[in-house]
């Protein structure tokens, strides 16, 4: 293996680091992409022609020192590409989400004040083209894929091919100025801006340095051993901060291999055929993934379906342990290696889990059910918890102390502390400059020494010295008789149901805690398919009596487990109604990264809240709708009300 | 195929820019009769290179027996087809496909049990030069000859968007794919004229929006020459260069899709007559 630590003073930029990968390792695969049904693949030394050949065709175009390059498009070579050759020019590259509808891309191309843009496709190219008299600082539109875009006007808009060879031509004409942009560079230039998803306001560009994205890869590599062998799937939105770190942070720092599958709608073929040794996916990945695993098994055979359960089980018993390497029974580990051939290795390899060192998940919490299955089938699987603003890593689990309820120590160079609030600070190398063209939300949430405030609550273990995260702090309040209230804890409990896709609980400042439920389409409509329901509509699934009864009994199961910790007892949820519709991004309920705006919910869904309160069994409701194409519409419906049984001291008061 | 005449050169400039050549095919009088019933009568028209061609009309207009024509699958009673210059006699299917002319249809004809990227392989059989011995043994020339087409394949379905059902078998497809799948089939023929028999048949709104998007790219990006025929006004307004309407198998209108709507007969032959 090639030493790949050595002298890091003068690594201090991300095409330093592409150099040093090209003389250390220049004949290993960089990037692979599935296209034309083969995957073709870029050595480091063909990255690098390919990455040159783009800074140089931006310098013909006029790309200044600290210009803004925005990036649109899914995970494809060509986009990391451009990203780095938009460093090398002195520029800052800013990815956005590529689902982002147009009037959240004026938003950001106008906050950044974006020259160029680099569009994946011709719809990425449409949606800037109708933003463009309201963001009028673009001059020059770059496109990677040529389709349909012939009869465009193309006086200022360009193939990044195109780009590429134009460069080339160039190659006399630019090359000295482009070695003397890549020497300025240094460990406080500016490495990137992300905007951040935006769960509260309008998103803020968060600015990270080389030091951050750095520093940060460097540590956490060497965290999890990552080395150049090992192999990445990139497919998540390359405008979030994880994907940075993974699939150019990590990638660069380590010569790990960055595979783009063929398309989204391919990504789970692509995966099986890639086999990557270091995969990441939020929590909903890994449920949809156990949620396919067991419909098919319910219709196996019934001998598959007895050699999956006995095996099974007993990879639950044993599984984790040996993984975490603690002692297991001679008979049991015997056990454990027949499973593996006959059940774990043939279903990890359907997964394309054959090959997963360490495996991470974060973003949301995670069911433990889920989790120990795929530990149990000797997966590495691991929490981390992070931000955008820490350049993704505040705390991790190191192998053999993995557990599904915490979120593991503080990551090699990074301190974290809890303020009398609850709230969890951290300080890091990863921790961002700032918050572009926004000194006053800089200095409120990164103080003079430099800790950051994550607006999470949470507390260490005592014992371990793991971080468990409860809340957001700005959710977590107090109900009507001083029990704390800590809705998400309640929710993400719901949601580790099959049949619960989602769940709101309200309850601040109020004498009980009641919810919305939307229900799983894919686990209930299964089930109702088993049990002989029919039904036309997600609605009219949802107002199913049935599904309130199933859904009612995992409230109760709630209930007791929520009851079982004293500090939370209070946040029992007394009544609930399962939502005639699903919360969605489109309609402004929901983050893009799937995450729900409280406040947005509880003032659209006001008189519901109102109904959950006054006792009432039923209430007719209208609501509004944003179908895809942007068109609206109306749902209307009458929602059951049910109450739920609640558990312990509360019962007892309400008895007397 | 006899007498060469002189190919008509002159051609015109759509509404959005492109450039459409001469005459590639062109009906002559034809006249198509089964036993007493006349179902296309003397009908004439012209189709340029590079063009989006519809040919529209009412239930039982003849419009699908125009396209048979066109396909060479019907041989007219009376009058001439004249391709490329070349007039053209009775011919067998080998030999229609050979001359450059694919065609979907109306109820769609992929063979069930096999994968999509089987399905759209049998469209590249007229190209394929090995012998069938060779092929079977799967030896020499014979292999090196299907990685070229199935290069062209590959294009052909990173074009029509289909990467995620290539190894999928056809039957297990909803309707709209295999719409698509039909379509990738005729491209690989790669063809000068394409013929499409109601594309957009039994389509929701949103497999309607992509076939559209999918047939202008087609006729872009390769200059294929389409000749199609379609119920969906709409569709065929937004889509065609140029528009032929039949009515009872007579030639009631033709030319832009504006002059066809404007047309009183083709008004009366859609909306009817007022009777006095």
């Amino acid at each position: 293996m090639v030493e790949m630590t050595a002298p890091s003073d003068a690594l201090h930029s991300i095409p330093a680091l592409l150099a040093r990968n090209v003389a250390r390792i220049g004949a290993l695969p960089a990037y692979r992409e599935k296209e034309f049904g083969i995957w073709q693949s870029w050595t480091w030394a063909q990255t690098d022609e390919q990455i040159r050949a783009m800074a140089l065709g931006f310098l013909s175009l006029g790309v200044e020192r600290g210009d803004h390059v925005a990036i649109i498009g899914r995970n494809r070579p060509a986009h990391y590409w451009a990203m780095v050759a938009a460093q090398m020019c002195g520029a800052v590259p800013v990815p956005l989400y590529q689902d982002a509808v147009a009037d959240e891309m004026a938003y950001v191309l106008d906050h950044c004040g974006a020259r160029f843009i680099v569009c994946g496709d011709q719809e990425q190219v449409d949606k800037v083209l109708e933003i463009e008299d309201r963001v009028q600082h673009i001059q020059h539109v770059m496109y990677n894929d040529r389709r349909g875009m012939r009869k465009y006007d193309h006086s200022r808009m360009n193939a990044l091919a195109d780009v590429q060879a134009e460069g080339r031509a160039g190659h006399f004409r630019y090359e000295g100025e482009l070695t003397k942009r890549i020497a300025e560079l240094d460990y406080d230039s500016t490495c990137v801006m992300l905007y951040t998803s935006g769960t509260t306001g309008k998103p803020k560009g968060v600015v990270l340095s080389n030091r951050n994205i750095i520093e940060t890869a460097k540590n956490t590599s060497g965290f999890d051993h990552l080395r150049h062998g090992d192999e990445v799937l990139a497919y998540l939105p390359m405008a979030w901060v994880g994907d940075f770190i993974f699939s150019v942070g990590q990638a660069f720092w380590t010569g790990f291999t960055v595979n783009c599958p063929e398309s989204p709608a391919t990504m789970m073929t692509d995966l099986r055929e890639i086999g990557p040794t270091y995969f990441f996916a939020p929590p909903r990945v890994f449920e949809g993934q156990l949620t396919n695993v067991m419909i098919r098994m319910e219709d196996a055979s019934r001998l598959k379906k007895r050699m999956f359960d006995h095996f099974m089980a007993i990879a639950r018993r044993v599984g984790p342990a040996i993984l975490d390497g603690k002692p297991v029974s001679m008979m049991d580990r015997l056990r454990y290696a027949l499973g593996s051939i006959l059940v774990y290795g043939p279903l990890k390899n359907t997964l394309g889990f054959s090959r997963i060192r360490v495996g991470y998940t974060a973003g949301e919490a995670i069911g433990p059910e889920i989790f120990d299955f795929y530990r149990s089938l000797g997966i590495n699987l691991k929490q981390l918890y992070g931000q955008t603003e820490a350049s993704v890593f505040i705390t991790q689990q190191p192998d053999g102390q993995v557990r599904s309820d915490t979120v593991g120590v503080p990551s090699p160079g990074v301190e974290v502390k809890i303020a009398e609030t609850g709230e969890v600070f951290y300080r890091s190398p990863g921790t961002f400059v700032e918050y572009f063209k926004n000194p006053e939300s800089t200095a409120s949430t990164k103080d003079a020494e430099g800790w950051v405030a994550t607006g999470d609550a949470g507390f260490f273990e005592e014992g371990t010295g793991h971080l468990r995260i409860i809340d957001r702090a700005k959710d977590v309040g107090k109900m009507a008789d001083g029990h704390l209230f800590a809705p998400k804890y309640v929710e993400n409990k719901l949601k580790f149901y099959p049949n619960i896709l989602e769940a709101v609980v309200f309850g601040n400042a109020r004498t009980m805690c009641t919810a919305f439920v939307n229900i799983d389409l894919q686990a209930v409509g299964n089930w109702a398919e088993r049990n002989n329901i029919a039904y036309a509509s997600y609605q009219e699934l949802a107002g199913h009596p049935r599904v309130y009864d199933m859904i009612q009994s995992h409230v109760e199961e709630v209930n007791r487990s929520v009851a079982a910790d004293p500090m939370l007892a209070g946040c029992q949820v007394h009544r609930f109604l399962i939502l005639h519709k699903e919360l969605d991004a489109d309609d402004g309920e929901m983050t893009r990264t799937r995450k729900v705006r409280r406040n947005i919910v509880e003032s659209k869904f006001a008189e519901l809240i109102d109904a959950l309160y006054d006792g009432r069994g039923s209430i007719y409701t209208e609501t509004e709708v944003t179908y895809e194409d942007g068109r609206k519409g109306a749902i209307k419906a009458t929602l059951t009300i049910r109450d739920a049984a609640v558990q312990g001291p509360q019962t007892r008061m309400a008895a007397e | 195929m006899s007498a060469q005449t002189a190919m008509n050169t002159e051609g015109y400039t759509t509404a959005d820019g492109r450039k459409i050549g001469g005459v590639l095919m062109e009906m002559k009088n034809i006249t198509l009769r089964f036993g007493g019933v006349t179902a296309i009568k003397d009908i004439s028209f012209d189709i340029r290179d590079g063009e989006i061609r519809a040919i529209i009309g009412p239930n039982g207009a003849g419009k699908s027996s125009m396209l048979n024509v066109i396909s060479g699958f019907y041989v007219p009673t009376e009058g001439e087809v004249w391709f490329k210059g070349y007039r053209r006699g009775p011919m067998k299917p080998y030999q229609v496909a050979q001359l450059g002319i694919a065609r979907t249809f109306q109820n769609i004809a992929l063979f069930d049990g096999m994968t999509v990227l089987d399905n759209i392989m049998t469209g590249r059989l007229t190209l394929m030069k090995t012998g069938i011995l060779a092929q079977a043994m799967w030896w020499g020339a014979a292999q090196k000859e299907e990685s070229a087409h199935r290069e062209k394949v590959e294009k052909i379905i990173d074009f029509l968007e289909i990467q995620a059902i290539r190894k999928t078998p056809v039957g297990r497809l909803p309707y709209g794919l295999k719409k698509r799948v039909e379509l990738a089939r005729a491209l690989a023929a790669e063809p000068k004229i394409l013929l499409l028999d109601e594309p957009m048949a039994g389509m929701n709104v949103e497999e309607k929006e992509d076939m559209c998007r999918f047939i202008l790219d087609v006729n872009d990006e390769f200059g294929t020459t389409i000749c199609l025929i379609e119920h969906d006004m709409g569709v065929v307004m937004d889509l065609s260069d140029r528009v032929v309407v039949m009515d009872y198998g007579k030639k009631i209108g033709d030319g832009t899709p504006d002059e066809v709507r404007a047309n009183p007969e083709v008004i009366a032959a859609y909306l009817g007559v007022a009777h006095d």
